[in-house]
């Protein structure tokens, strides 16, 4: 009888190259996405070492995470951010890689082009020098970020040395609540694991309630698995997956299409197949969440209350007052009044264009609390499109909220798109670290839903309870 | 790459745990094209104020830590984004080597690729030696060779490391050309999964 393999197992034995004796298995990539901050060293090292790029076809290239979210033709103010984006154009050029810069219709962050323009499908290798990689896994696809160095070693080889990682498997039965998005069941799994819950691991996500979520959502949910320190996530391909893909720029046509199809159709893990973590979860438990602290495990459902340190090990209760210090909050405060300055709506982890339906859905015939700054920025170009085309900018322009250019903007600040020092956001991006969205600003992830209703009231508020005009 | 063999210096502790990289070195020095010059930057908002000036309260800013090769940390160590730029910031202040309980894989692997090592010890280890290097002039050995990790009053502990990892770093090898010394196992792939035909690309 044939070994029962895992979805991990199958998409990483169909890409081993080689597997020399006492070194790492050589792993083949399908698909190496760059953007401009994580690759200039490594094109340097190829022109340093007299190396080409092996398979340029097979790298694609974007500019994210530094570009101005103004009107695009706005010159960009930052000279170091503008040197390392000519730097991206120049190394594209040089090496032959297709590029979506910054006036392309295509452009937005690496992790949602990817996906919508079809580069993404299943049973792929995918790299990319950014930890949200992660993303891709919603299609069954092996994704993972890596660093400078291995971008290098992608652009030469079209190879990586890795390690086998463990497997781990996620099981959410049941179905969540209206009002529980894929982003509140990625905190509350990080809640429950932890940050480094997942570390050498790649996670499989099963269950209905995992099923039952759209591209959208399931992407979300993958993108957040490196939150829990996980290699990668995935989500065995189904209809739901298939439907998306079809017909995308790069995905396969015609006769090309049936017989992809019927290989991702071997893909899902067989049953019986063993993992080295079982991780078993009800969604009916979840409730809408927010961080309280400063990494995405510290998270509470929006009824409750930044917690008590009674009971705490001392290496965690060090932790839990640094991060309560950091974030100017008392232990037992309720939730819902805390008070907000900012609200961030993108990210790679929720700027598609159902998170902005969802929160356009909350905005609608509202308006933005006085006291509040409120930003939707789209996740590309085709997503901002596709929701002015619906009419959402005039929905989220109408309440209050500012309708700006794609990228990844205020969630990691490296455009002007900052907190100030003190500001407290909801923010729908995966990372609460202390200085994340600026230095000294206080950031708590929330599902799109609840950043918008945040915006609304000008505190948390529990979307559930939501008058929806 | 530089080997990495023996190595015997100074010991700052850094006790704080699920350390970031966003911490290790913040977005707004990610902007240079260049490996060098991060170390300036290596925990730019808690060594400095607001204002660019030093906050002397930080571990690696008091002075008998001034020459410290060694950082020990908590569990979840490098946890968070890719960026490589923490490695080449620690690296480029002066340290060789950090010890953790636990590190987070991205940053686990781009360590491996500049020579620097990232040592896992258990948490009873690691509270020892924040202990011990609470002292000043306190100094440990990193020996990859016997994989072990000492001092001169008898602490001793093993550590594990991946095989092929600690090759590399031993004997300071670059890993693409081992890779490439696969180029007719790769090609042989690659015949058998040509390029598809929507990615072509002629520029």
């Amino acid at each position: 009888m044939p070994a029962k393999l895992t979805l991990f197992e199958k998409v990483w034995n169909a890409h081993l190259v080689a597997q020399p004796a006492g070194r790492s298995p050589i792993l083949y990539i399908d698909l190496h996405l760059l953007h401009e901050v994580t690759s200039p060293q490594a094109f340097d090292g190829l022109r340093a070492a007299g190396r080409k790029v092996r398979q340029p076809a097979r790298a694609v290239a974007t500019v994210d995470h530094n570009v101005p979210t103004d009107p695009r033709g706005t010159p960009i103010t930052d000279l170091i951010a503008a040197k390392q984006i000519s730097a991206l154009e120049a190394n594209c050029k040089e090496f032959g890689i297709r590029l979506f810069d910054t006036n392309s219709p295509e452009q937005g962050i690496v992790h949602v082009i990817g996906p919508e323009l079809g580069l993404t499908q299943p049973g792929m290798t995918i790299v990319c020098g950014d930890s949200h990689t992660s993303t891709h896994g919603a299609f069954g696809a092996l994704a993972f970020g890596i660093g400078t160095s291995e971008v290098e070693h992608v652009l030469a080889t079209q190879c990586l040395a890795q390690q086998k990682p463990q497997t781990m498997k996620i099981d959410i039965r049941g179905r969540l609540a209206e009002g529980v998005s894929a982003k509140d069941l990625a905190l509350g799994i990080i809640g429950q694991i932890g940050t480094d819950g997942a570390t050498g691991h790649v996670i499989e996500y099963t269950g209905d309630a995992v099923r039952a979520l759209s591209m959208e959502g399931r992407m979300t949910l993958c993108n957040m698995s490196i939150e829990a320190g996980a290699r990668a996530g995935m989500v065995a391909p189904d209809e739901t997956t298939l439907a998306y893909v079809r017909n995308r720029r790069f995905a396969p046509r015609d006769a090309e299409w049936e017989k992809t199809v019927a290989h991702w159709r071997s893909l899902p893990s067989d049953t019986g197949a063993e993992f080295d973590k079982v991780v078993e979860m009800d969604a009916a438990q979840l409730s809408p969440f927010v961080t309280w602290g400063t990494n995405p495990g510290m998270v509470a459902p929006v009824t409750g209350r930044v917690p008590e340190p009674n009971g705490m090990k001392d290496s965690d209760r060090r932790a839990f007052e640094l991060a309560l210090q950091y974030m100017g909050l008392e232990p037992g405060k309720l939730i819902e009044e805390i008070g907000i300055d900012r609200v961030f709506i993108g990210s790679c982890t929720n700027s598609r264009i159902e998170d902005l339906r969802a929160a356009a859905r909350v905005a609608k015939g509202h308006r933005v609390n006085s006291k509040v700054r409120a930003m939707v920025v789209p996740g590309s170009q085709t997503v901002k499109k596709a929701a002015e085309q619906e009419g959402l900018h005039r929905i989220f322009r109408e309440a209050g909220f500012e309708w700006r250019e794609s990228g990844c903007s205020m969630c990691l600040g490296m455009n002007p798109d900052i907190l100030q020092p003190g500001e407290r956001c909801a923010s729908t991006s995966n990372r609460n670290f202390e200085g994340r969205q600026g230095r000294g600003g206080r950031t708590h992830l929330v599902s799109p839903m609840m950043a918008a209703a945040a915006a609304i009231a000008g505190h948390f508020t529990d979307i559930r309870n939501w008058k929806f005009q | 790459m530089k080997p990495f063999t023996v190595h015997r210096g100074g010991v700052a502790p850094l006790d704080r745990v699920n350390v970031d990289t966003d911490q290790i070195i913040p977005k707004q020095f990610l902007k240079r094209i260049e490996k060098t010059g991060f170390g300036q930057f290596l925990f730019y908002d808690w060594r400095f104020g607001p204002e660019g000036k030093k906050n002397s309260d930080f571990v690696l800013d008091q002075p008998h830590y001034g020459g410290a090769t060694i950082l020990v940390a908590g569990k979840n160590f490098g946890c968070g984004s890719s960026r490589e730029h923490a490695v080449w910031a620690l690296a480029d202040f002066g340290f060789r080597a950090v010890i953790s309980s636990s590190f987070a894989d991205i940053f686990a692997n781009n360590s491996a690729k500049n020579g620097f090592l990232t040592v896992r010890l258990s948490d009873n280890e690691i509270s020892q030696l924040m202990r011990h290097a609470a002292e000043s002039g306190y100094e440990l050995t990193i020996d990859l060779e016997q994989c072990e990790v000492r001092d001169d009053h008898g602490f001793r502990a093993k550590f594990p490391i991946d095989e092929f990892v600690r090759h590399c770093l031993l004997n300071g090898l670059d890993d693409i050309g081992l890779t490439l010394q696969h180029e007719s196992e790769i090609a042989d792939y690659e015949a058998r999964h040509p390029l598809p035909a929507a990615l072509d690309f002629n520029p």
